[in-house]
């Protein structure tokens, strides 16, 4: 049976454990569970650490790794409200790789916990999620589910946990449990007696964690406030440890070159770069090279001037040739038609709409370049890795360097931005190869910008055909077939790469949505709201054509349709209207536009104005209305989505990464830049909280930002845009 | 070479043309022998170092000098995650070569550490502008310098000042308040 089976019907009872110093809370398992990595071995009661108490504090385990989007602290105030602490007085860890912490929310779990209807939307999310934990292990950041994944655990574990410390104190005093009080980290008694829990703690290892309710929204003090991140005094200072700032003693400095077109090296010549300075090792790796040397810079020169033959690329060489490729597959087999209602082929009287979309390429362009360090010996190595999927990192690291699994550590600091690109475990393998050439010593192998930027896992590129027909102002018909490559690794049907398309909750009565795969050759993977950040701006941009051929505002058609399936989702749009003033008027010079997507489980509705300045258009603001169903954090939850909607803005109007000779032709920041200071817009976003279940933050602000863009255009120029990135159509200010 | 101030130089695509070309015109032969002795004064302390003279201040001080905070985005003067002060000049430090170093340096350590944060680090705790953090420092530092050189700046200056500094996460509202924020509380 697959491990999604076994898990699913695991129920999650806490426990303790006694170690060092103190006691340690987590999730309670019984045998064929996953080793527990924090305490010994030996221990059958394995335990899903995440709380330490101990003589230094609190400290919180997480498994989810921060990467900008809050989750620490959110995990941190998660624990703290039912463990009657403060944020303040939590530590938070990032705990080493290990089976004991999958994340529920991805294995197909999703969301068991709340009592909603399980409509077809949250059943399309619960199928994808869990397709995502196969491909890329179980315990990962991404696909937006942190806070599905802790939202029950986490307080759970809080609550038990306070409750054991009030058993500890209540049996050292001979008073009843229940008579006791907790706050701020302290046990108090009626009497005027109290004890902090970290005085309780070696007493509290030997108890077992009674059951417990936990307490209702309406009784929380941190969650539904913003709070301090737990990571921003680091970050302002200079001293928060990423990936690339990780100084280990006695630590050189790597750097790697490998074959831009994705295939093998035929031959390298390094007769010159051996005695370039600072120069100790050169590394042959079979498919690149690498240059280990005193400082980066200086490996990064010599790697650049090593002479290399590649072998060519095993893909077809140029952009063109890659859409070509696109383009036939619609004369292949139907992969998925994961929504078919209706029948779209009956024949509809009525104006009929036709387009036909293009998505490029595209890069993720993390802020902090790939890059990972790794101490090797003959039997172990430590590997300090900025991992989405620390797990899956470890594992594969290993078997780069001929190591068992287990004889890895795998250190995750801060993540420099991810977007899906950390998921991947290629920069984590490199630099296990690259440290044993040189056993016994720490090496940082540090990717240059140009390196990361043509060794990437692209957002695939895609073509959508879509064909409408509308009849007196309605929608009565809608039938969209999309390809892309796939960026999961499954036979059969894969519902990803039609994601925000078939699952948007429009109450059209033909509705068919049909996915086609291409194997284009080049590595392409998950990209901030993966198959939503593609068909998201191809399923919006088409409800705005049929509006237009409709003879109907916008805004109101697209309410009117969703008002039919999905009342949360008709309040967004309702609320962006408000927001905006809308009026469907707009004076000379000034477009406006709206785009609604549903993904992650959380609807999100985005309007952009634009305006003509004379020199250029100018993307002047952006309204932004979402229900995640529980703002836990409603700062991060605002960060998140202003975000998400400049990554997917950045991308709308200059992302497009593009191949020659095989090569992909971007290789920094000018030639593949993205919105600045100057060209973001002002934001307005408003949160909701009408959703019955929560939702996911880090990814649904991105797909709906793309097509309110185009169709902001559209309101202006009258110019329909199909192709992105839109500056090959306007002169947007850059 | 002349100092790049980065007050006035916006490397975008008119600036860089040919990828290709910027990419090669970093290239420079080094031979072993280069090696010379550097004095450099970062945050008021002095450290020497023996380095070829091409090598880029951003790497003496991440790899040499073992101070992390200054952080490598692009190296091409197209981001701005590397910036520092010199002599109160913001420049990109990935452009500077250690031997045309003409003055103190100030690093994101050096303007306040978690205890003694400065006014502008606490605008930006008190606005929470930080996702991922790694072009922070420098958006930081970009932000001292135009902070310095105009108390109360409008929006259009700080778009221009600010425009240099890529920020992936888009934090850039954030940044915004922030340094808006900061004005007023060195203001007051
Ligand atoms: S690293 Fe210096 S500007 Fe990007
Ligand atoms: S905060 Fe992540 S790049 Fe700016």
């Amino acid at each position: 049976m697959s491990r999604i089976g076994k898990i699913a019907r695991r129920t999650f009872l806490i426990g303790s454990a006694a170690i060092a110093g103190g006691v340690a809370f987590g999730v309670y398992k019984y045998n064929e569970d996953p080793e527990n990595p924090l305490t010994s071995e030996g221990d059958k009661a394995v335990l899903n650490p995440f709380v330490f108490v101990d003589e230094n504090g609190i400290t919180l385990i997480t498994p989810k790794a921060e990467m900008g989007q809050g989750v620490h602290t959110t995990w941190a105030a998660l624990i703290a409200e039912e463990l009657d602490v403060e944020l303040s007085q939590i530590n938070v860890l990032h705990g080493p790789p290990a089976v004991a912490y999958y994340n529920s929310a991805l294995m197909g779990l999703a969301l068991p916990f709340l009592d909603y209807e399980v409509g077809k939307f949250q059943d399309n999310l619960r199928g994808y999620v869990g397709e995502a934990g196969k491909l890329l292990g179980i315990q990962l950041t991404g696909g937006s589910t942190s806070m599905k994944d802790g939202f029950e655990r986490m307080r759970l574990v809080g609550a038990s946990t306070r409750e054991t410390f009030k058993l500890a104190a209540a049996n050292r005093w001979g008073l009843d449990r229940a008579d006791l009080s907790t706050s701020a980290g302290m046990v108090s008694s009626s009497d005027g007696r109290t004890a902090t829990y970290v005085e309780l703690a070696a007493e509290a290892a030997a108890l077992k964690p009674p059951k417990v309710d936990l307490r209702s929204p309406n009784e929380w003090r941190l969650l539904g406030q913003s709070q301090p991140r737990v990571d921003m005094l680091a970050k302002v200072t200079g001293t928060a440890e990423f990936g690339a700032d990780i100084r280990v003693p006695g630590m050189k400095f790597a750097t790697v070159r490998m074959n831009p077109k994705r295939s093998s090296m035929l031959r390298f010549d390094a007769s010159e770069t051996e005695k370039m300075a600072g120069v100790e090792r050169i590394v042959d790796l079979g498919d690149g090279i690498a240059v280990i040397a005193s400082n980066t810079w200086l490996a990064m020169q010599a790697a650049d001037a090593i002479e290399i033959t590649w072998q060519d690329a095993n893909y077809v060489e140029t952009t063109e040739g890659f859409f070509d490729q696109l383009a036939q597959g619609f004369d292949g087999e139907v992969n998925a038609t994961p929504r078919e209602e209706g029948d779209v082929e009956q024949g509809f009287a009525g104006t009929e709409v036709y387009a036909e979309y293009k998505m490029p390429f595209l890069a993720h362009s993390t802020m902090e370049p790939m890059n990972a360090t790794a101490l090797y010996t003959a039997e172990a190595m430590t590997i300090w890795s900025g991992s989405q999927a620390p797990l899956s990192a470890r594992d594969s690291a290993a078997e780069a360097v001929g190591l068992a699994p287990e004889s890895v550590d795998l250190i995750v600091p801060y993540l420099g931005g991810a977007f899906g690109r950390r998921g991947e475990t290629d920069f984590s393998d490199l630099a296990a190869r690259v440290a044993k050439a040189m056993p016994g010593v720490p090496i940082k192998t540090t990717w240059s910008r140009e390196e990361d930027m043509r060794h990437d896992t692209y957002r695939p590129p895609a073509i959508a055909r879509f064909k409408g027909v509308v009849t007196e102002g309605e929608a009565v018909m809608l039938d969209g077939q999309i390809i892309s490559q796939s960026v999961l690794d499954l036979d059969g049907a894969n519902r990803e790469n039609v994601t925000g398309s078939f699952d948007q909750p429009y109450g059209i009565p033909n509705y068919r949505i049909r996915g086609y795969l291409a194997e284009l050759g080049v590595p392409t993977g998950f990209w901030r709201s993966v198959g939503a950040s593609i068909n998201g701006f191809v399923f919006d941009s088409f409800i705005d054509e049929m509006a237009h051929a409709a003879g109907r505002d916008p805004l109101e058609f697209r309410l009117e349709l969703v008002r039919r399936e999905h009342a949360p989702s008709a309040t967004v749009l309702e609320t962006l209207k408000n927001m905006t003033n809308w009026t469907g008027q707009t004076p000379d010079g000034i477009g406006r536009g709206v785009a609604f997507t549903y993904s992650f489980g959380t609807p999100v509705a985005e309007a952009i104005e634009v305006q003509d300045t004379g020199n250029g258009i100018k993307i002047a603001k952006c309204w932004i209305a979402a229900d995640p169903g529980f703002a836990l954090d409603p700062s991060i939850v605002e960060a998140q989505l202003f975000g998400g909607a400049i990554y997917g803005l950045s991308a709308a109007i200059m992302g497009e990464i593009t191949f020659a000779d095989g090569e992909v032709e971007q290789y920094n920041f000018p030639d593949y830049d993205a919105l600045r200071m100057h060209t973001a817009p002002e934001f307005d976003v408003r949160i909701l909280e009408n959703n019955k279940f929560i939702g996911g933050i880090g990814e649904p602000g991105t797909p709906p930002a793309a097509p309110a863009l185009a169709n902001a255009l559209f309101d202006l120029t009258g110019i329909r845009a199909r192709e992105l990135p839109l500056i090959k159509t306007f002169d947007l200010i850059t | 070479m002349q100092p790049l101030s980065t007050h006035i130089i916006r490397a975008f695509p008119d600036v860089l043309i040919d990828p290709i070309a910027s990419f090669n015109s970093i290239k420079i032969k080094l031979k072993k022998e280069g090696s010379v002795s550097f004095k450099l004064t970062v945050n008021g302390v002095s450290h020497t170092v023996d380095l070829p003279a091409e090598v880029p201040l951003l790497w003496v001080l991440r790899d040499e000098i073992g101070m992390t905070g200054t952080k490598f985005g692009c190296g091409v003067a197209a981001c701005g995650a590397c910036t520092v002060h010199i002599d109160g000049e913001a420049v990109r430090s990935c452009q500077v070569q250690v031997a045309d170093v003409w003055g103190d340096v100030t690093t994101i350590e050096g303007l306040g550490q978690p205890d003694t944060l400065s006014i502008l680090q606490n605008a930006w705790l008190e606005n929470q502008v930080a996702q991922c953090g790694y072009c922070q420092s420098g958006q930081i530092m970009q932000a001292a310098k135009l902070l310095a050189d105009n108390s109360n700046p409008t929006d259009e200056d700080i778009d221009d000042a600010m425009q240099g500094n890529l920020c992936r996460c888009g934090t850039y509202p954030r940044i915004r308040a922030a340094i808006h924020d900061a004005a007023k509380s060195m203001g007051a």
